[in-house]
């Protein structure tokens, strides 16, 4: 199977996956309540959010063909996402400012005069463009380490929560391991070790975030643990993978809702870095600030690729940031004490 | 008290050894000697070169010990750590102890102003915020709190060169020169970008520890007394929160030494994080797990330090 299919696949789940979750937060009154107060709290920064979420979803439907590329016979075979095509016939020769008619250097003119909101790079691709295929990228980051993340300090946390004793003592050592390793170093000998691969780079984010919420896991799990409606279901001789299910994962979920709105922003921005380092993922926001350093010492200055990709990646991550805050606010109620 | 210390001396060690299998797990297990001399050979290298590359770095033993008791790089990795004998970088042959004695200068030259500072000022305005707090001025300060922290330091890094170092020439762009009366000239650009990118996540942390004790009774109780807002807030509620304050300094302390990757390599100081993002360019593995088993060692010891002088303080400590 080709890499484009699968990614038609993997959106297709995702969109049956947040379809699911929609029904199952209106079927229960707690979580839909919350659902309407962090609404209403948060609207413009949850509209930011689910735009950026459907270019995501825009840039990750491939089909073949349907596309006029004039002479170019490859690119005719290609895959091409809804955001590709838009922006199919948009190539200039090189650099060129915002809504200009002739090149920035030179000053020939252009094929599509007017047409570049934010100008054009280097090889004159338009601005607009690669910043909408850096939003694929940065969710991609962010959503995937975080599904590999998640489970995982699920299973590690809650086992040595709940279970306790060697198990406890087991996971207890591994995380201090982990913790006790420089993050960014650890994190870019991991990629180095396992190669540059989008997969590679979220496993490796996915390994040296997972800890952090693996003790938050382990921590509240302890405290389920006493909590005499577990007590009687034990008493009861409920199973404990039935306790497990029914009983310890449930209170967690506003935990792992939480921890994944507030950890996307850090996941996202590391990967920032990880660009400029030379191991991050192409076609990243990172990416596009890196290359455009040296375009900041050119005279006249290149502004508008730093602009772009620097704001694009700002606004995502603050809104983020902003849900992130009011999630936590609506459903841990440990912060409202610290707020009053 | 001393079964607690030795304890926790033990389990010290023992995350130093597991330090230790995951770095041989991940340099030679996940990356075995051979990608190793490929990279730093290239994917055409025939198989002689790879195997004499391999014989000149060390890296031509079997692996584990069930393969060859007496001599395996498992053994010879954790001998060649544990007794700092780190040997040779991959990539330009020079020990790598020499390579980080002299990193350490510029890096504690660069990151202890930059913490003691960003320290300081964090906790100041966090202070007014917390005295400011349910007002437009605490509401103005977490959300001026929230735009900074979702700048990318890319961003600051690049801002800061193009506007203050290149347009205003207040500073130079980037290097280092570590004679005293120029140093500072060299420093204040990457001190002050450090401090900006990281004072948001700060200033909002400091805000939730000393909001925690403004509600406690002794505050209300003084507040009773009469007390003024200044005393409550210096005698009361920054004492009381002295200890995560000083939690958080003893956690950073082990990191001051290795340096900043970011801002060392950005603006040209020969410190450990420079060190560490030339090991990475080049592909130089030996130095690269130097690095990370250097930085955990610290941690591991500061952390000794900080659970020991804890218990000593505080005798609750050491029932659990």
């Amino acid at each position: 199977m080709e890499d484009w299919m699968i990614s038609n696949l993997v959106t297709v789940g995702l969109l049956a996956a947040m379809v699911g979750c929609v029904f199952l937060i209106r079927r229960s009154r707690l979580w839909s309540e919350a659902a309407v107060e962090l609404w209403k709290r948060r609207p413009i920064a949850i509209l930011c959010v689910s735009l950026y979420l459907a270019v995501a979803i825009l840039d990750s439907i491939f089909w073949v063909g349907g596309v006029d590329t004039g002479e170019d016979v490859v690119s005719a075979h290609e895959a091409k996402s809804v955001i590709d095509r838009l922006f199919a016939d948009a190539r200039e020769r090189s650099y060129s400012s915002p809504f200009a008619d002739v090149e920035f250097y030179g000053g020939k003119a252009l094929a599509h005069p007017g047409s570049h909101p934010l100008g054009t790079d280097i090889i004159g691709r338009d601005v607009v463009y690669l910043a909408l295929k850096g939003v694929r990228v940065a969710i991609l980051i962010g959503g995937l380490t975080s599904l590999i993340a998640i489970p995982l300090s699920l299973l590690f946390g809650i086992s040595a929560g709940y279970f306790g004793g060697r198990v406890d003592d087991f996971v207890f050592f591994v995380m201090s391991t982990l913790a006790s390793m420089p993050g960014l170093l650890l994190l870019i000998a991991l990629i180095m070790a396992m190669g540059r691969s989008t997969l590679s780079i979220c496993i490796a984010l996915a390994v040296t975030s997972w800890v952090g919420f693996c003790r938050i896991v382990r921590g509240e799990t302890l405290k389920l643990r006493e909590q005499d409606y577990v007590q009687a279901a034990r008493v009861l001789g409920v199973s404990e993978v039935q306790i497990v299910l029914r009983h310890i994962l449930p209170n967690l979920a506003h935990l792992v809702i939480i921890t994944f709105v507030l950890t996307f922003s850090g996941l996202v921005l590391s990967e920032a870095v990880l660009a400029w380092l030379g191991v991050g993922v192409d076609g990243s926001w990172g990416q596009m600030i890196d290359q455009a350093r040296s375009e900041l010492s050119r005279d006249p200055v290149v502004w508008w690729n730093i602009t772009a990709a620097g704001s694009a990646l700002f606004v995502l991550i603050l809104a983020v940031n902003m849900v992130g805050d009011a999630v936590r606010d609506v459903l841990d109620p440990r912060t409202l004490r610290e707020r009053s | 008290m001393l079964a607690y210390i030795v304890r926790r001396l033990a389990y010290g060690a023992m995350v130093v050894f597991g330090v230790l299998f995951f770095l041989f797990v991940v340099f030679f297990w996940v990356a075995t000697p051979d990608d190793i001399a490929r990279r730093a050979l290239g994917e055409k290298a025939p198989a002689i070169a790879i195997e004499q590359w391999k014989e000149n770095h060390g890296y031509d033993r079997p692996l584990w010990p069930w393969e060859s008791f007496d001599n395996n790089m498992l053994f010879a990795h954790y001998k060649s750590m544990l007794t700092f004998d780190f040997g040779r970088s991959d990539a330009d042959d020079v020990p790598i102890l020499e390579k980080i004695a002299g990193g350490v200068g510029p890096s504690l030259a660069l990151t202890v102003p930059m913490f003691v500072l960003g320290l300081v000022a964090s906790v100041l305005l966090s202070l007014i915020v917390a005295v400011f707090r349910d007002t437009y001025v605490d509401r103005m300060g977490i959300v001026l709190c929230v735009f900074g922290m979702s700048v990318s330091i890319l961003l600051y890094i690049v801002g800061a060169q193009y506007l203050i170092a290149k347009l205003l020439r207040w500073f130079p762009i980037s290097g280092f020169d570590p004679s005293p009366d120029v140093v500072l000239r060299f420093l204040a650009l990457p001190i002050i970008v450090g401090l900006v990118s990281s004072i948001g996540s700060n200033v909002r942390f400091y805000r939730t520890v000393f909001l925690e004790e403004v509600h406690r009774d002794f505050v209300r109780t003084a507040r009773a007394k009469g007390a003024g807002e200044a005393r409550i807030m210096i005698h009361h509620v920054l004492r009381n929160a002295m200890i995560p304050i000083l939690t958080q300094i003893v956690i950073a302390i082990p990191f001051l030494f290795t340096g900043s990757l970011v801002l060392e390599s950005f603006f040209g100081i020969p410190g450990l994080g420079a060190l560490s993002v030339e090991a990475i360019q080049g592909n130089d593995f030996a130095t690269l797990r130097t690095m990370v088993f250097v930085g955990s060692l610290l941690f591991v010891v500061a952390q000794v330090v900080t659970d020991v002088s804890y218990s000593l303080a505080d005798p609750r400590v050491r029932l659990e």
